[in-house]
């Protein structure tokens, strides 16, 4: 287990090593340098030359890349030659934001799609479980955005429960906070929540059929008592691998949601600082976005083993 | 009604949405203590019997009739899950097929035996730990106390099979189903499997059903059989009379097929069609013996208990490999052996990225043989024996890590691509599963014809060595257009035959090609593999951990044990006078029916 551990947490070291140095070399072979693309096209070699030479662009890049890295690792992603200001916290800040935005959602599927799924899959011959199925797929054909817009015309525009837009910290105020939270989450929630079910069904129905379900029924356990026992442990890895993934494609595909309700996200900076040119910042949030999808994996690994005995033992 | 421990009454099964009923009117009683065989092959309805006495049924099927059991009130089939869920494991339990899969990955095996008892409520709460300790120690399992601890994944199938028993009499049930709870395991195995059932089954005084489709096995288990056959009832009496004396044509058909001792007058084993020739497993039927038998044999047989006498002489009936296939060349070989092994060691490294852990397995170690053009070579042995990887290495399917393999002119271990190819062309292999081995997409004349598609052979010409193929392997070109689920594990085993054969191969590697067949499927199958043989002239590496099967079939034996060679020699050798004392054990496990009849005796 501390081997298998040890080496996932290598293994997530190094691919971060790898994803910098790639992030890195997309950006310096993009043609023209930060600097060109900052000024735009119009601007004099002069005006270049005195930027780069500010921001140390004229240093070689292996020097360039320690320097940004360095600085990285110190929690300093370095200056934006667009606005002149610090990326850090508007890095620290979006991602707050969105951490809280795509945890609450994939919580909230998760909240969702597991009782639903295991009751579609214990009622599978029943029009309950029929219906259960049945929604999980047109659940999974709505776009997210359409999801948001037709929650903002009901609960928003009509009914007048939440704010259509807007975000409030949770320093700033609880209430506000959570009012302003429901619609995006539940607008990301539910369409992941709907692929999430198909999954969750599928695999109780595999579990369902494994030998030991009828080893547990034998012993004097009644089918739904078994399933809850043996069965839901054993269908966790295959619904953890999903989830995984969700979030971790969640984080960048939130931007949509981030745009519709106005919200700060990490998302809506990306977009904000490739619409602005400003290289810097577009490197410093793609590269923290890498890390939080490696933390992720990394996470959904460590769990495997904490369900599965015999993975402790394998790898 | 409260005589009989379990009485079934005009059992029907239907399941739904189809014609007719897969099982019909079925009857029969079981005593307190008493201790039942339940026979036939699968699709007989033996397991549906089974389930059907647990209430656990599949709900697509419908039950009618009556199964009741003593101290449970009302008929099981039309009884609640709630219900049934108290009557499990309390009045009758169960211990199924596959050990394998039986037991929750998840779970500690201690807390997996806690929970029958806690269920029940039967055994004080502080005493369940105890009473785990004592269950574990009851089945013979090492280290009961580590055990408790252990998951199933640590543990062999054997072992595995000792804990689902310990959780089935958990709470001293009345009557202990068994289906079929030793097809999976080794023979060594089996017999001792075997031994503790019928140990634990009359110190707990409780009555068994046992179901199984290998008469060999039941004798010395059970007092009374019951023959099933397509969802009916065909025989029933006592082990002596059906093994001596069977009424029905299908009893006498699944007794033929199952000895495999024994051989019609062209030295082939019987099948149910021509079991009206067979003269029972001691010989003593009026019907002549079989051509090629050695007359002592049935004295032999009544004098010396077989399979009771384990380890101690090793003896078992030798027959001479018949003499009209006496004419392969031995061993040693005269000319240049077809395949030659030297040295050959495999060792399997667990590597992680770090903390490198020297945890390696070694699979093979110095194997050395040699097979010479048209030998049929046994190669036996228990899983885990080595035997999967030597015929992957053989096969240019993974490479040894020292050692020479040269199979014709190709040095297998450093074959280029090219000469891979054609070495799969000179040399095929029939896989184990009839039903995993088989694409369940593709036609059966796209199955058998893909081998020559490499060749670059034209669709008609293809089509017409498909053809002859399957005449050759007694299908008829009907089958050309249909799909492997069609067709039963027999049939299926056959065009994985087809296949093999078609690239008209020197050698034909069959890894445990019956091992997943019934017997008497069996029987058919093993006797088309001895005609093949002999009419395309192959060279046969047969591998199988049932002695039995080997013997009928191979001319000289290979025993492996733990990726050592421990013996070689002729058929005959090592039968009569085996020198290892694992080859030994592994003969004496061997169930046979004439054994199985004189332990019951």
């Amino acid at each position: 287990m501390i081997t298998y551990v040890a080496n996932r947490a290598l293994q997530f070291a190094l691919s971060l090593i790898v994803a910098s140095v790639a992030v890195f070399a997309l950006m310096s072979l993009l043609p023209g340098n930060a600097a060109q693309v900052a000024l735009g096209t119009n601007a004099t070699p002069e005006a270049v030359a005195a930027l780069e030479a500010q921001y140390g662009l004229d240093q070689p890049p292996v020097l360039r890349y320690f320097d940004w890295m360095g600085g990285m690792l110190t929690g300093d992603f370095g200056t934006s030659y667009v606005t002149g200001a610090a990326i850090t916290p508007v890095i620290v800040g979006s991602v707050q934001v969105t951490g809280i935005l795509v945890i609450a959602s994939i919580v909230l599927a998760i909240l969702i799609a597991v009782p639903l799924g295991t009751f579609a899959a214990l009622e599978q011959r029943n029009w309950i479980g029929v219906t259960i199925s049945a929604l999980s797929q047109i659940g999974i054909a709505v776009p997210n955005f359409l999801a948001a817009i037709i929650l903002v015309m009901v609960f928003s525009l009509t009914l007048g429960w939440f704010p259509s837009q807007g975000w409030m910290a949770p320093v700033e105020g609880v209430g506000g906070f959570l009012v302003r939270l429901v619609l995006p989450v539940v607008s990301l929630a539910l369409v992941q929540a709907a692929i999430l079910t198909r999954y969750v069904r599928s695999a109780v129905l595999d579990v369902m059929r494994e030998d030991y379900i009828r080893t547990a029924r034998a012993k004097g356990l009644t089918r739904t008592k078994a399933l809850f026992v043996h069965g839901l442990r054993n269908a966790a890895i295959p619904v953890v691998t999903v989830a995984g993934v969700q979030l971790a494609t969640l984080l960048v595909g939130a931007v949509i949601i981030e745009q519709i309700f106005v919200i700060p996200g990490i998302g809506s900076e990306l977009v904000r600082a490739v619409a602005n040119r400003d290289l810097v910042a577009v490197q410093g949030i793609v590269m923290v976005l890498v890390l939080l999808v490696l933390v992720i994996n990394l996470i959904v690994d460590v769990l495997y083993p904490i369900i599965d005995p015999r993975i402790r033992t394998a790898a | 009604m409260a005589e009989n421990l379990l009485e079934v009454r005009d059992l029907t099964i239907t399941p739904a949405g189809a014609d007719g009923p897969v099982l019909k009117d079925v009857s029969l009683s079981l005593a307190p203590g008493e201790r039942v065989g339940l026979i036939g092959e699968s699709g007989s309805g033996k397991s549906l019997t089974a389930q059907s006495v647990m209430g656990l049924l599949p709900e697509e099927l419908r039950a009618t009739g009556t199964v009741s059991l003593a101290g449970f009130s009302g008929n099981v089939l039309e009884a609640k899950e709630r219900t049934l869920a108290r009557m499990r494991s309390d009045i009758v339990s169960m211990v199924f097929q596959e050990p394998m899969s039986a037991l929750n990955p998840l779970m500690r095996i201690g807390d997996q035996i806690a929970e029958a008892l806690r269920i029940h409520g039967s055994t004080d709460r502080r005493a369940v730990p105890g009473r785990v300790l004592e269950l574990l120690t009851s089945v013979h399992m090492p280290d009961p106390e580590g055990a408790r601890y252990a998951y199933p994944h640590q543990m062999s199938g054997g072992q595995r099979q000792r804990v689902m028993l310990a959780i089935a009499l958990a709470n001293t049930p009345r009557l202990l189903i068994c289906d079929e709870p030793t097809t999976a395991l080794d023979v060594t195995v089996q017999k001792h499997m075997l031994d503790l059932i019928a140990e634990r089954v009359a110190a707990v005084e409780a009555g068994l059903l046992f179901i199984t489709h290998d008469l060999a096995v039941v004798a010395g288990v059970c007092d009374r059989v019951i023959v099933m056959n397509s969802g009916r009832i065909v025989e029933t009496g006592s082990v002596h009379d059906i093994f001596t004396n069977p009424q029905h044509e299908y009893t006498r058909g699944l007794l033929a097929s199952s000895d495999l001792e024994a051989t019609d007058a062209n030295g082939k084993l019987f099948t149910l069609k021509t079991a009206l020739a067979y003269a029972g497993p001691l010989g003593e039927a009026g019907s002549p013996p079989e051509a090629g038998t050695n007359p002592d044999e049935n004295v032999d047989a009544d004098v010396e208990p077989t399979t009771a006498s384990a380890g101690e002489s090793g003896r078992v009936r030798t027959r001479a490999v018949d003499s009209p296939r006496a004419r392969e060349p031995e061993l040693t070989g005269q000319s240049a052996p077809l395949i030659e092994v030297t040295g050959v060691s495999k060792l399997y490294k667990a590597r992680g990225l770090t903390l490198r852990r020297r945890s390696e397995v070694q699979a093979l170690e110095d194997i050395g043989f040699r097979v010479s053009a048209g030998q049929r070579l046994g190669i036996v042995g228990e899983s885990g024996s080595g035997k999967s990887t030597l015929l992957n290495i053989l096969s240019g399917l993974d490479r040894p890590t020292t050692g020479h393999v040269r199979v014709g002119d190709v040095r297998v271990e450093s074959a280029s691509a090219s000469a891979l190819r054609s070495l799969r062309e000179n040399l095929q292999i029939v896989f184990q599963d009839p039903f995993a081995s088989l694409d369940p997409r593709m036609r059966v004349e796209d199955i058998v014809s893909e081998p020559l598609i490499a060749r670059g052979m034209g669709r008609d010409e293809r089509l017409s060595r498909v053809e002859e193929m399957l005449l050759a392997v007694d299908l008829d070109s009907a089958a050309m257009r249909r799909y492997p689920h069609q067709f039963s594990g027999g049939q299926r085993q056959r065009i994985s035959i087809a296949r093999a054969l078609v690239t008209r191969p020197q050698i034909l590697i069959a890894d445990e090609p019956v091992s997943a067949l019934d017997v008497s499927v069996r029987a058919q199958v093993l006797n088309l593999l001895t005609d093949l043989v002999d009419d395309y002239a192959l060279t046969l590496l047969f591998v199988s951990h049932d002695l039995g099967v080997v013997q009928h079939l191979c001319s000289d034996i290979i025993v492996m044990k733990d990726g050592h060679i421990v013996e070689s020699g002729t058929t005959e050798d090592i039968y009569a006078n085996p020198r290892e004392e694992y080859t030994q054990r592994l003969i004496a496990a061997t169930p046979s029916l004439a054994g199985a009849l004189a332990s019951a005796g």
